[in-house]
């Protein structure tokens, strides 16, 4: 390998590629062909760096100064000022990128990155994902050389177990317990899988994992497999991230040309292969019994558990299955050891969990803290807060399973058992920021509309019951509930929690649960008052114009769709309320500001 | 008459493509659905003479296979547009206004969620979260993909792929 004077990393997630991110880093490169700094300097397409809202980014080392919202007219700036002239060029740092002496501040400085505790996504925006090289000078396949030559299985667990870890999927069972179940299990065939089947709206870490650091999953899979006995693995990636797939498959190719997958794994003896499966687009399949029903070809559906994976999994084999977050975790917990992981985190909660901040904040992006960090330092410190002067309300954890947290809790530290405490989850770590503009009831709705939607059928509680528990929230959305409904739906909800058959059915109610908890004042305001709070509902709110504020400008009428804005000149328009579709361009349109929302 | 014209379809390269695709999954544990995924990509939907023919090749039941292709969204029987407009509804583009882009959408092509345009230029779908929340609302046409997107963005969006020569 060459030693390069610096290392120009330019973002290539799939984000920051939807912004031309490609054509920088073609354009970085044909600049430095046209300088002859081939010798120099070395450009590196990583994977997501995490800091999406200022994307496309590069990133400069060894000085670490990250350059944001790079367009590809800035790429000879950067080459001939910064690289050759040796000075930052200063507007492309974005806002909190520089501090008030003009000190430029590197990645870890950062607000966004400086409470962070990378582990799971150490790797990512670091290194080339499809070099495994690279993998490999950052400490990649050391934990596995170390488990191979020096380790017994029993040992592996052992490490596992005492780190804390448990499961970043959802549900978080201890880890370590989930390997010891399987190696325990008799069968002449066990399997090892690996749940990259992100389903949760807002949640993409795993994607962001397997994207920059797809070589850490395939080495943590393969001590899984050392541990628990077997030979073969399944990756289950949902189908919807492409360039996932395609680096894994890259990755999974160089560990098998370097002996580090397949036959006799450094010369050891052990077998392990790795075999990706696709999604089809079923949120359910990312359950662990459908997921296996998948692999094996068949519709997703979940089945009765007992028996569990462990005895009975995929073909009917003890099968483990671990999500991306988790596998992520496991090299640096053997490399580093137990007592390293559980001395980050909570008391009940050991290690960092990735969070996909996302929705009404103003940083958004991945952020990896420490298990126990408070949702207020997430909000308002790393997340930089709320845009537009508005309130926080709420945020959203756990996606369609989950629940919220109101702005009177922002204090809480968020781990496993503080969330399940206040009626949310941990889930997978998607977490939506919203601000006063959200309406609770509507927001519910969202997510019974996706859980029944993704309802697979097969048990009744489910299928019938988030139907109804939707036509409810329909009916108190367009004004036209009563009191009794809210009866309704908390009984429908207690019963649909303990009788559905698997995860998704049993935790569709949470978010209904979890808004009326926090937010019943809403729920009455739509059933006893007619009214939406948040201007959502578009029944219940009507466009208005200001008959003092409107100049008379016609603007509003040409651009309304339906017709219904009549006026003339010096007489202020007016809306005629029943041909109104409430689509708003009126009010987005006036230039006066005259037309507000009636809520 | 020269040929039969039953041969024409016979002689469609995709039959072949289709034929070494079953081929390759044949011994394959769980082949169905990443056949079933080739074959999509070959034939852009799955009619039913395709499914008989993988049913055919891999020994299920056609009616397993049908099962299986109505059950997972990513699969369609309908043939899509050339351009295939993906509208995400993760909560993250829900919350910053996915709906009035899908309502513009709508407005702007004429059809509604499922359908295809008459020319079958585009066809419109509404599609579970692809993991760019950080760019919210987003859209996708085929592999690309569109952040930050306002309503009135659209029509230039439509425009560009209109003028895109077939």
């Amino acid at each position: 390998m060459n030693i390069y004077r610096a290392h120009i990393l330019v973002c290539n997630g799939e984000k920051c590629n939807s912004q031309n991110a490609q054509a920088i880093y073609d354009e970085f490169k044909t600049q430095i062909k046209k300088n002859k700094l081939e010798e120099e300097l070395t450009v590196v397409q990583t994977g997501c760096i995490d800091q999406c809202s200022q994307g496309p980014v590069v990133i400069i080392y060894p000085s670490g100064v990250i350059y944001t919202m790079v367009r590809i007219e800035d790429v000879t700036e950067i080459v001939t000022e910064h690289i050759i002239r040796g000075n930052v060029v200063n507007r492309l740092l974005g806002g909190e990128n520089i501090n008030l002496d003009s000190v430029i501040k590197s990645l870890d400085q950062v607000d966004f990155f400086k409470r962070q505790v990378r582990i799971a996504l150490r790797n990512c925006g670091v290194i080339n994902p499809e070099s495994i090289e690279e993998y490999i000078a950052y400490d990649g396949y050391q934990a596995l050389a170390k488990v191979l030559t020096g380790m017994t299985p029993e040992q592996v667990i052992e490490v596992v177990k005492e780190s804390g870890l448990r499961g970043r999927g959802g549900a978080g069972f201890p880890t370590g317990v989930k390997w010891e179940f399987t190696a325990r299990a008799k069968g002449d065939q066990k399997y090892v899988c690996c749940n990259a089947d992100e389903g949760d709206p807002g949640a993409f870490m795993d994607r962001s994992i397997l994207e920059g650091d797809p070589h850490s999953v395939i080495e943590a899979m393969t001590i899984a497999g050392f541990a628990v006995d077997s030979n073969q693995g399944y990756i289950y990636v949902r189908a919807e991230y492409p360039i996932a797939v395609k680096r894994l498959n890259i990755a999974i190719a160089q560990a098998k040309e370097h002996g580090l997958l397949g036959k006799d794994i450094f010369g050891t003896g052990f077998n392990f292969d790795l075999e990706i499966r696709l999604g089809a687009g079923a949120f359910v399949c990312g359950e662990e019994t459908a997921l296996m029903t998948s692999i094996e070809g068949k519709r997703g559906e979940p089945r009765p558990r007992p028996p569990f994976p462990a005895v009975k999994g995929l073909w009917q084999k003890p099968t483990l299955l671990n999500n991306v977050e988790s596998y992520a975790n496991i090299p640096a917990i053997i490399l580093k050891g137990a007592q390293w992981f559980s001395s980050i985190g909570s008391e009940k909660s050991k290690g960092t969990k990735v969070f996909a901040v996302g929705g009404k904040i103003q940083n958004t992006g991945l952020v990896e803290i420490p298990i126990g960090t408070t949702l207020r330092e997430v909000v308002y410190e790393i997340g930089g807060g709320i845009p537009n002067g508005k309130e926080f309300k709420a945020a959203q954890i756990g996606g369609p399973s989950g629940g919220c947290i109101p702005a009177s809790h922002v204090d809480v530290a968020i781990d496993y058992n503080s969330l399940v405490q206040l009626g949310a989850m941990m889930g997978s770590g998607g977490l939506i920021i919203m601000d006063e503009d959200t309406c609770m009831v509507d927001l519910a709705k969202f997510f019974l509309e996706f859980t029944a939607d993704e309802s697979c059928g097969k048990c009744p509680p489910c299928r019938i019951g988030t139907k109804r528990m939707l036509e409810i929230l329909q009916r108190i959305t367009d004004g036209k509930g009563t009191a009794e409904d809210i009866d309704k739906l908390e009984i429908l909800a207690k019963n649909i929690r303990v009788s559905a058959l698997c995860g998704l059915g049993q935790s569709a109610p949470n978010p209904i649960l979890s808004t009326l908890r926090y937010f019943r004042n809403e729920y009455m305001a739509h059933i006893q008052d007619k009214k939406c709070l948040a201007g959502v509902c578009k029944s219940l709110m009507q466009y208005v114009i200001n008959a003092e504020a409107c100049r008379s400008c016609g603007i509003c009428s040409r651009v309304c769709p339906a017709g219904c804005i009549k006026g003339e000149k010096n007489v202020p328009y007016v809306i005629d309320q029943t041909k109104c579709i409430k689509c708003g361009a009126c009010m987005e349109k006036c230039p006066f500001k005259a037309i507000y929302k009636n809520a | 008459m020269s040929a039969c014209k039953c041969n024409a379809h016979l002689d469609d390269p995709r039959a072949e493509k289709l034929r070494q695709i079953i081929t390759k999954y044949r011994n394959t544990n769980g082949a169905l659905i990443p056949v079933l995924h080739e074959a999509q990509e070959l034939y852009g939907h799955l009619p039913i003479e395709v499914q008989k023919a993988i049913s055919e090749g891999l020994n299920v039941p056609l009616a397993e296979i049908y099962g299986v292709v109505t059950f997972y969204t990513q699969f369609s029987l309908m043939p899509k547009g050339k351009f295939k407009i993906q509208v995400c509804m993760g909560t993250a583009c829900y919350v910053k206004g996915a709906n009035s882009i899908l309502d513009k959408l709508k407005e702007k092509l004429g059809v509604d969620i499922g359908d295809c345009t008459e020319d079958g230029l585009f066809s419109l779908d509404v599609c579970r979260c692809i993991g760019a929340c950080g760019l919210a609302p987003v859209i996708m046409i085929n592999d690309e993909v569109y952040g930050t997107l306002t309503a009135d963005q659209i029509e230039g969006i439509i425009r560009k792929y209109q003028e895109r020569p077939v």
